[in-house]
């Protein structure tokens, strides 16, 4: 039994299809466009900051089902928290999607710990990181990011062949 | 199920597909607790066992360096090497056992080209046309030496299935194009394309060919004498042989008038501090010690293919494209990218709602192996203004039952996805 079934879970097919905080925010602050390009998963997170804390972040793209799903619930788990707490969360996600944190010990991940499964797929880590590294981006102002080379955010492999 | 579907399935009979399978060990893996559907073979097929044994019986008994010493086994292994040489030059006719290069792979043997024709004989404001239909590794190399000479890509267009625009690649065609690179077959799509008219065309301009054979050697017979391309390019590792092997053909002339791409032992004749001597084709572009087990183990699987028949083999194939693409398009929702009248072994396909990375997870979950992405392939993608493909290409082993495999998997997609 993979962990694929478990992936593929309701809460994770139903952000997919109905995205929260969908869309391009009109006074954003911050933005960063997050690209992948083995896949060509790409998305746009922009936010609005205030007084250090996201008081509104949107994203946008075009992406797999897993990368969709982890920026839509990112976005309603980062609105209204501090940068340092998003930061953390941040932290927390990729340590998880690329095994480093075991879920069972004290996170802040909440209903995100979903997407634990992806550590077992390794062609799909980046798809749910994705988000969180353009999220990290855009706090630091840098306009684009990719998964690969020296911005690659955990150095994992993923497939690119014939 | 419906009447062709059974007439296929009794052709499939007279091929025997399960006296071939048999002859690969991998096919009886299990994925996920579900036997292993293997449909990934334009990536990279298996190999069988007669092939296996080749590389084993070559390491335990003959294996020496080649071209060097006097002593027995350096003679053996030699002998091997340039017998595996000869094997890959009648599989695809060649004139001339000197113009077969072994090479790591296609994408080695491009390179090769565009290093040691490219740089030397394009120049500024010269052209280079490529297609639409290109693999990133018929690409980028000329990219490098367009970019380094300040020469110019020219790309001919494809309709909405996936064939190229003739009429647009003659009127490409002109005395400023150096060199024409084409794919026999397309690996996105399947299109076979008429190389052979296209060469002709691009000889009456006095212009060389390049053909990208990668995924016409495993399904077509290739003849490169009938072609009468200047250069043929192709991979051990899609024709059931090993990977790190692949073979550049060359027109002697040519060959002989190119620079060499490595420099190292065995492509010299003498060396000095003050000036090197380089040896003889194909020497010249073999510098180092080559894959030498790899080499030969080619020539067992040229063997293995020839064996079983590449016209029967590609019938079969023909069988197993033509019944899945008759189910997927039976299937709503779903859409074949690559409808070209003349294809090869591979079935392109999106799923509605459903991203193909989705899709390839998911059918990994039946046992079911696919490609998706963008196939090294971003101008086809870009063409049809998609991101990716699932991409489901055949080998002489596949069955009627694994088409069916795929077919239920993809029901299940979007039974997820609903």
């Amino acid at each position: 039994m993979s962990d694929s079934k478990q992936l593929y879970q309701e809460v994770i097919l139903d952000h997919n299809r109905k995205p929260r905080n969908w869309g391009a925010l009109a006074g954003a602050t911050h933005r960063a466009e997050g690209h992948n390009p083995l896949c060509g998963d790409h998305l746009s997170v922009t936010l609005e900051m205030q007084d250090d804390a996201v008081n509104a972040i949107n994203f946008q793209g075009e992406s797999c089902a897993i990368c969709k799903a982890s920026a839509s619930m990112m976005t309603t788990a980062v609105k209204g928290r501090s940068r340092r707490d998003a930061e953390e969360l941040i932290r927390e996600f990729r340590d998880m999607a690329t095994g480093q944190l075991d879920v069972a010990q004290p996170n802040h991940l909440g209903r995100l710990t979903v997407f634990a499964g992806v550590r077992d797929l390794p062609t799909r880590v980046k798809c749910a990181i994705l988000p969180w590294h353009t999220l990290h981006a855009a706090f630091n102002s840098i306009a684009t990011t990719t998964t690969e080379a020296e911005e690659d955010p955990m150095h994992a492999p993923i497939g690119g062949s014939a | 199920m419906n009447a062709p579907h059974t007439a296929l399935k009794q052709r499939e009979a007279g091929f025997d597909v399960e006296r071939y399978r048999a002859d690969f060990p991998i096919l009886r893996s299990r994925v996920n607790g579900k036997p292993l559907v293997f449909l990934d073979n334009a990536a990279s097929s298996q190999m069988p066992q007669p092939v296996l044994d080749r590389w084993i019986r070559y390491q335990t008994t003959q294996h020496a360096n080649i071209h060097r010493a006097v002593h027995h086994l350096s003679e053996v292994a030699t002998a091997e090497y340039e017998g595996a040489r000869r094997k890959i030059q009648a599989f695809i006719n060649a004139p001339e056992e000197r113009e077969v290069i072994f090479t790591s792979g296609t994408t080695d043997a491009i390179n090769l080209v565009a290093h040691g024709y490219g740089r030397k004989f394009i120049g500024p404001g010269d052209e280079i046309v490529l297609t639409t239909l290109e693999h990133h590794s018929n690409i980028v190399p000329w990219q490098m030496v367009a970019e380094e000479k300040g020469a110019r890509i020219r790309v001919v267009p494809i309709n909405d299935r996936g064939e190229l625009a003739i009429d647009e690649y003659e009127r490409l065609l002109g005395p400023r194009v150096k060199l024409v690179g084409l794919p026999h077959v397309s690996n996105a799509l399947g299109t076979i394309n008429p190389v052979r008219e296209m060469i002709a065309a691009a000889h009456r301009h006095g212009i060389p060919v390049l053909v990208d054979g990668a995924q016409a050697v495993p399904h077509l017979p290739v003849d490169v004498r009938a072609l009468d391309c200047d250069f043929y390019c192709f991979s051990g590792h899609k024709i059931y042989g090993p990977t790190g092997i692949g073979i550049l053909y060359g027109k002697a002339a040519l060959l002989e008038k190119m620079q060499p791409f490595k420099g190292g032992g065995d492509m010299i004749l003498s060396v000095t501090f003050e000036k090197t001597t380089y040896n003889v084709i194909p020497h010249k572009f073999e510098a180092g010690t080559p894959p030498i087990a790899a080499a030969v183990t080619l020539g067992a699987a040229v063997d293995y293919l020839s064996e079983v028949g590449i016209e029967r083999a590609a019938a079969h194939e023909t069988d197993l494209l033509d019944c899945a693409t008759e189910q997927v398009n039976r299937l709503p929702g779903v859409r074949i990218v690559g409808t070209a009248e003349h294809k090869a072994a591979v079935l392109s396909f999106i799923v509605d709602g459903v991203h193909p990375h989705d899709v390839g997870t998911l059918l990994n979950e039946e046992g079911v192996a696919i490609r998706t992405g963008h196939h090294c392939a971003q101008p086809v993608m870009k063409r049809y203004g998609i991101p990716a493909t699932s991409r489901a290409s055949f080998a002489l082993y596949n069955t009627m039952a694994e088409v069916d495999a795929l077919v239920a998997g993809i029901k299940k997609v979007q039974k997820v996805f609903r």
